[in-house]
């Protein structure tokens, strides 16, 4: 549905966008993530039509949004960064606006307003203007004006941004429910809800995109990523890491803690026996009687994975 | 119905709306209102002059337009640039000229229902004398399409900045310009340095003469084409800010 190749923006001097290249099918949900800056807003505006790339293409359900603006944009729910709305309307006033400014008449336009406002939970503020209306509110009118016209694709700008976390919660469950027959695309720097909702995620930095896969793939770059972690008592650590280093399995074996309370991590030999490593683990310290409290295997932490590849001194370079 | 009209009557329909959802629209009906009575009947006279025509009601209206049009008009754009609604209106499937036009026909049939509510002051000079009607006619006509000239230019301001202080004072500026760009003064400042197909061009950019033709109950085409052009004109440029503001 949506097919964005080698997009780059310059504003003056500064190139805000650099060679982003991705395609999100029907039925995906693709997480946007970065550091404030950069460049999953631009990106965002460019995909929606509303600045026109420097350089490269965008094309939405077939129509190239330079081309045929109309047509692309019919196919799209926006939600913008600050969720804009005209605050001189009521919510009511403003989804019929949206809806009719999106074609659609007569009794489909109710139907279409209430639909939206029982998805974003708007029934209590209906008729109540848009002024009056909390943070929390304000970005779910916005969010129902995208959703209004059922579109094909749904491109949203931090859409759970400044909601509390309830109202997070649900807006999650709405997304995970479109995003079966829709292809969708969010921005988001709440790295739960990438686990919670993508089926991909890309990462981008200073207008570059530096990781693309599933959740589990980027977890799966942390560096103790695969690894199992073991919480003995009451045995030596240096015992115990003999002992491991002897299975066929293990690469290298740590130890933190001195005393009677060790953790031990253990590093597989090599990726392909991930899966093999903690039951190899916990039979040796069954043979062996080691009494431990906790045993898994670690599966990466996405912030730190994050943290790695969007700080400055520590890029790495993009497959 | 065709497509674009139906954007255009969409838009339109939100910003009228928008003038009614707020005070704006009472508070500068009330003070048009006031304000050319006032001018018509206290410093116009127009009980005294033993006329029975509009002179002294639409003599006013350059004057009161050049503060009350950019007033209506200044939030157009600056206030979609200010909340980010601009934004949103871009990215649905509208072209930016509809967009455009929508607001500016907004606005001008919410100055015409103003102008429209003057309509008591046709009674007083029918009351007064025998007036002609026709002329009452081509003269409100004049005012509108000025109404609707200086708009386009407040529209195309209002596009330049998200302040709509900043696009008040440049919109009075430039229509200030348009009044006296006929103005000797004016041309006198030119005639020494400037060549004459400048100075020419510069004085037939006045909106007065195109204006009195009209309170003179003539209907002249080449004041039609004035009005129409200064219009399509800033329209027009207004849709390049847009562009060079999506651009940039």
């Amino acid at each position: 549905m949506i097919v964005v190749e080698h997009l780059s923006k310059d504003f003056g001097p500064k190139r805000a966008v650099n060679d982003v290249s991705f395609t999100v099918q029907k039925g995906e949900i693709l997480g946007f993530l970065g550091p404030n800056g950069a460049g999953k807003s631009t990106t965002m505006r460019m995909l929606t039509g509303f600045i026109p790339p420097t350089v490269g293409r965008v094309t939405i359900g077939g129509f190239d949004v330079a081309e045929d603006p109309i047509s692309a944009k019919r196919l799209i729910g926006y939600l913008p960064e600050s969720a804009p709305c005209y605050s001189d309307m009521t919510v009511h006033g403003f989804l019929n606006f949206a809806a009719e400014i999106r074609g659609i008449h007569g009794v489909k336009r109710e139907q279409a307003i209430q639909t939206a406002v029982g998805l974003c939970f708007l029934e209590g503020v209906l008729h109540q203007s848009v002024d009056t209306l909390s943070k929390g509110y304000r970005h779910r009118t916005c969010l129902a004006q995208a959703i209004i016209h059922d579109p094909e694709v749904l491109i949203l700008d931090e859409p759970t941004d400044g909601l509390d976390p309830n109202q997070k919660h649900e807006i999650r469950l709405l997304l995970k429910r479109f995003g079966q027959n829709k292809a969708i695309i969010f921005s988001t720097h709440i790295l739960e809800e990438v686990d919670a909702v993508c089926s991909r995620a890309i990462i981008i930095d200073r207008g570059r995109v530096v990781a693309n896969g599933t959740p589990a793939e980027l977890r799966a770059r942390h560096k103790l990523a695969g690894t199992v972690a073991l919480k003995t008592h009451g045995v030596a650590g240096e015992s115990i890491k003999s002992r491991l280093s002897t299975l066929g399995v293990v690469g290298r074996v740590e130890t933190e803690g001195t005393g009677s309370h060790v953790l031990v991590r253990v590093f597989p030999r090599d990726k392909s026996v991930n899966s093999e490593l903690a039951k190899a683990v916990a039979q040796l310290a069954a043979r062996e009687g080691w009494s431990f409290e906790d045993l898994r295997t670690e599966e990466g932490r996405l912030d730190e994975v994050f943290r790695s590849i969007t700080l400055p001194d520590t890029v790495k370079p993009s497959e | 119905m065709n497509e674009s009209l139906r954007n255009i009557l969409t838009v339109g329909k939100r910003e009228l709306s928008g003038y009614f959802n707020s005070p704006v629209a009472y508070v500068f009906i009330v003070i048009f209102l006031s304000l050319n009575g006032f001018f018509t009947f206290m410093l116009g006279n127009l009980l005294e002059r033993g006329e029975a025509n509009l002179d002294a009601f639409l003599m006013w209206h350059p004057w009161l337009y050049l503060f009350l049009v950019p007033a209506a008009g200044m939030r157009l754009w600056s206030e979609e640039r200010r909340v980010g609604t601009l934004e949103l209106l871009l990215t649905m499937p509208i072209a930016a000229w509809e967009a455009i036009v929508g607001k500016f026909l907004a606005c001008w049939v919410f100055i015409a229902l103003a102008l429209g509510l003057t309509f008591p002051v046709i009674f007083t000079v029918g009351y007064l004398g025998h007036p002609d009607y026709g002329t009452i006619l081509t003269g409100y006509l004049g005012s509108f399409l000025l109404a609707g000239t200086y708009l386009s230019v407040t529209v195309m301001t209002s596009a330049l900045t998200r302040n709509q202080v900043i696009s008040f004072i440049l919109s009075v500026v430039v229509c200030f310009l348009l009044i006296f760009a006929g103005w000797q003064p004016v041309t006198g400042l030119l005639v020494q340095w400037a060549p004459e197909w400048l100075v020419n061009i510069v004085s037939s950019l006045s909106v007065m003469p195109h204006f009195t033709t009209f309170s003179h109950g003539v209907i002249d085409l080449r004041a039609f084409a004035f009005f129409g052009s200064v219009i399509t004109f800033c329209l027009f440029a207004n849709s390049v800010i847009l562009r060079g503001l999506r651009g940039a």
